[in-house]
């Protein structure tokens, strides 16, 4: 298989995301964000986490317009696998490939810190290597991670599945307050399209994907991407 | 010709930066303050165009960059 990582002024996290790839064997390539098309006979588009154009206007409103864009979302209709960490999740939002959006925390500080994420299902292309309920340690670091969307829409997530990642604590319990990191809707952190081919997360899963960055919890996401798009 | 578009959170969003000034100036001592809702004004230095096209550019300026309709709504005033 065949991956791409799309590179825009201000991404800062293209090169975590792109040695996971490369270790996984998943054979990676660096896209910049002002190419018309993507490289030929790939299997997955990593949006990967950063600050594209410094956050000018709204966070990923720019990058969301990138000449790249278009190719990324022909390649998502076609069926193609886009995987949106951090800021990636919130160009993708914007980018309407991922319903809803992403605000400023509710506290209105940056969050830095590593926190417990339940999956939710297992049954998707993203979490196949996990078992529904499991508790993962995952950094997180935004100050626009607070996940919105309007009644209807958080209904018809809940309803098809489509909420792959809560914040939690370590029980996997998602109900209290102060298990919520920055005022998420239903402690929502990560979401896939009803398609279930697009997933935007804001925890870093490429952060976590080795015992020498503390925890390893994240690399299910990538080797259930693998076993999938082989 | 100017296009001024001010941009505030539709009504029912939680807004925790309007939030936080109403506390503020609590402290600051300004009371009656009952609630503050803050938003984002851009101002469009257009090219001279009918008013009525340069309404609809604007508008469709709105829907796909200037705001974000999951959360936002936008006015737009010209001013020759």
């Amino acid at each position: 298989m065949k991956s791409a990582v799309i590179r825009f002024p201000g991404s800062n996290c293209e090169r975590d995301s792109y040695t996971v790839l490369e270790k996984q064997g998943m054979n990676p390539e660096y896209v910049w964000h002002g190419d018309g098309a993507l490289p030929e006979d790939i299997d997955l588009v990593v949006v990967p986490g950063g600050f594209s154009y410094g956050d000018y206007l709204r966070v990923g409103a720019m990058a969301a317009h990138s000449p790249i864009m278009g190719d990324v979302k022909r390649f998502a209709e076609r069926g193609g696998h886009v995987l949106g960490i951090c800021n990636g999740f919130q160009i993708l939002c914007e980018a309407k490939m991922l319903p809803g959006t992403l605000r400023q925390n509710n506290h209105l500080k940056f969050n830095c810190e590593t926190r417990p994420v339940k999956v939710e299902t297992n049954a998707t292309a993203f979490t196949e290597d996990y078992v529904s309920g499991d508790v993962l340690q995952l950094p997180i670091a935004h100050h626009e991670g607070c996940y919105y969307a309007d009644a209807d829409t958080l209904a018809d997530l809940q309803a098809n599945g489509q909420i792959l990642f809560r914040y939690s604590d370590v029980e996997g319990d998602s109900s209290r307050h102060d298990s919520n990191p920055n005022g998420s809707a239903a402690h929502i952190a990560g979401i896939i399209n009803a398609q279930g081919n697009v997933l935007g997360l804001m925890p870093h899963p490429e952060r976590a994907s080795e015992a020498l960055l503390g925890s390893a919890d994240g690399l299910g996401v990538f080797t259930s991407l693998k076993a999938r798009l082989v | 010709m100017k296009a001024k578009v001010l941009i505030t959170l539709k009504p029912g969003v939680h807004d925790p930066q309007g939030a936080a000034i109403a506390n503020a100036l609590d402290h600051l001592g300004f009371s009656g303050v009952n609630s503050v809702g803050q938003g984002k004004y851009i101002e469009l230095d257009l090219a001279e165009m009918p008013k009525d096209k340069a309404e609809e550019q604007v508008k469709q300026m709105c829907e796909k960059l200037l705001a974000n309709t999951v959360i936002e709504r936008y006015e737009v005033e010209l001013v020759a």
